[in-house]
């Protein structure tokens, strides 16, 4: 029989589809059964699934300091106004000069009033915590391997295996850990691991009054914080360093630093 | 190869070299723990030990499924985004035994000024009031529900938004004095302050309910000759009604 177009072999054919139609029954079985996406399923939970990360929208935060309360009192950090996992800054930026920036006890009782000689041009909040840095200067510093990236992308310190050298505490650029006074290792924001690993939010998340933190996954669609990162213009911070932070902030210009 | 050939210094190095290896072989089965490196440069049990730590918080769903009623309320206010758990605090014993364990609710003027309480750096939009004006000494809940704060009613008291006057009057001898006593104050002052104006007193009458000759009032209040006291001047010209500057 003559042929005008060239076509595949038999051969060659039922190669190919011996390869490819497994394949294809596989996913249309995972399409059907509709794949979690964040974890639900505490005895499903596989770690490679994920990759942590939070969005924080500065235009949104009214700076009560509810975040920083309650990650207090979610993970038992000391009250001392020298210990935070996540605090509260207020940026003052005057017309003229360098931006202002105070703390004061991580914003959990509030601000007091502006005592600003000059004219002020703008002021705001932002929220702090750990970056979850893919690139973490932490990681690469700890002598002893007690501060690593977990396989869903949170940094996470061995408590045990610390030996509170304080390097990693030197390394961090955003200043967000701190030696904890009787325990001696370094802490550090989880991202409450303990809570997300069991499908709930951080915290700080959970408290938001004006959603200001989103918080999830990145590479999920669905995820909250894929949304947040498509319709905002985000920044990360200092990422002239190289550090990959997974800490994405909204309305972050120059001045945050 | 026969064992006299090696050199014979050499054999007691080997020796001192196996044995540090060994030495050093026991040394990382001792103490390097079992699960580090299994996932990379740091301890595999380490990860489950964060993940196993106790939760405070329960989350809003557990508030949810059981309080229903605040749910629905809270649905249709503006308080529909805020988790239960950032007025009344970590609530997880209670969710694990509602009995033994009850959440807090701050009652007093300390904690809503936290998000309400006027701060220049906040986002503009944001509700926001000046706790030492707005009714001062009264509790946030006497007049807001938190779960729909939104006022239900425009405020009766006039001392709510007249703050500077109540608090003059306050120290006067018109203290007892009714706003109402003088000023007529149409309904939809209420609601809509700036377009529907109370009226003010126009002419010497209303002073003369209580401080002519001939009123009919208590006897302890000051009595004048309302014709003719003053000549051509109005009461309030020469005395601020609000704090009437005359003694007994």
């Amino acid at each position: 029989m003559k042929q005008d177009k060239p076509c595949i072999p038999r051969r060659e054919f039922l190669q190919t589809s011996a390869k490819k139609i497994p394949g294809l029954v596989v996913a249309a079985a995972a399409l059907s059964t509709g794949k979690t996406l964040l974890a639900e399923e505490n005895s499903e939970y596989n770690p490679e699934d994920h990759n942590y990360a939070m969005g924080v929208d500065i235009h949104k935060c009214i700076g009560c300091g509810r975040c920083a309360d309650a990650c207090k009192k979610e993970n038992k950090v000391p009250l001392e106004p020298e210990f935070f996992r996540t605090w509260v800054e207020r940026y003052v930026i005057p017309v003229e000069g360098e931006a202002r920036v105070d703390s004061p006890n991580g914003g959990i009782d509030g601000f007091p009033e502006i005592k600003e000689k000059d004219e002020i041009l703008r002021s705001f909040f932002v929220p702090k915590l750990c970056n979850h840095c893919d690139n973490a200067p932490c990681v690469q510093v700890c002598p002893v391997g007690a501060t690593f990236k977990s396989r869903d992308g949170v940094v996470l310190v061995d408590e045990s295996y610390c030996v509170g050298c304080r390097y990693c505490i030197q390394a961090c650029p955003y200043g967000a850990r701190y030696l904890h006074p009787t325990k001696h290792v370094a802490d550090k924001c989880t991202f409450c691991y303990h809570r997300i690993t069991k499908g709930m939010l951080p915290a700080c998340v959970e408290v938001c009054p004006t959603h200001t933190r989103v918080f999830g996954e990145e590479g999920h669609r669905s995820s909250p914080l894929m949304r947040f990162l498509r319709f905002k213009d985000v920044n990360v911070l200092k990422a002239g360093l190289n550090t990959k932070p997974k800490v994405y902030y909204a309305g972050a210009n120059g001045e945050v630093r | 190869m026969k064992l006299s050939r090696i050199p014979q210094q050499v054999i007691p190095l080997t020796i001192i070299f196996a044995l540090a290896i060994v030495a050093l072989v026991a040394a990382r089965q001792m103490l390097v723990p079992e699960s580090f490196g299994k996932y990379g440069h740091y301890r595999a049990d380490a990860v489950e030990e964060v993940a196993s730590h106790d939760i405070s918080y329960a989350g809003i769903q557990v508030c949810n499924d059981c309080h229903d009623d605040i749910v629905e309320v809270k649905q249709e206010s503006y308080h529909r985004g805020l988790s239960c758990e950032v007025c009344h605090g970590p609530a997880n014993n209670h969710a694990e035994a509602p009995d033994e364990y009850t959440p807090g609710a701050p009652r007093g003027r300390g904690y809503c000024p936290l998000c309400h309480g006027y701060n220049p750096s906040r986002p503009v939009g944001f509700p926001q009031i000046l706790p030492k004006m707005h009714n001062p000494g009264k509790a946030c809940m006497t007049c807001h529900n938190p779960h729909a704060p939104t006022l239900p009613h425009a405020p009766e008291e006039c001392s709510a938004c007249h703050r500077e006057i109540a608090s003059t009057k306050m120290v006067s001898h018109h203290t007892t004095v009714d706003c109402r006593t003088c000023h007529t104050v149409p309904k939809d002052h209420w609601s809509d302050p700036r377009a529907v104006h109370a009226e003010k007193p126009t002419d010497r009458s209303t002073c003369g309910q209580c401080h002519a000759t001939g009123a009919d009032s208590p006897k302890i209040i000051p009595r004048i000759d309302i014709e003719t006291h003053g000549g051509r001047y109005l009461c309030w010209d020469c005395h601020y009604p609000h704090h009437p500057e005359a003694t007994l």
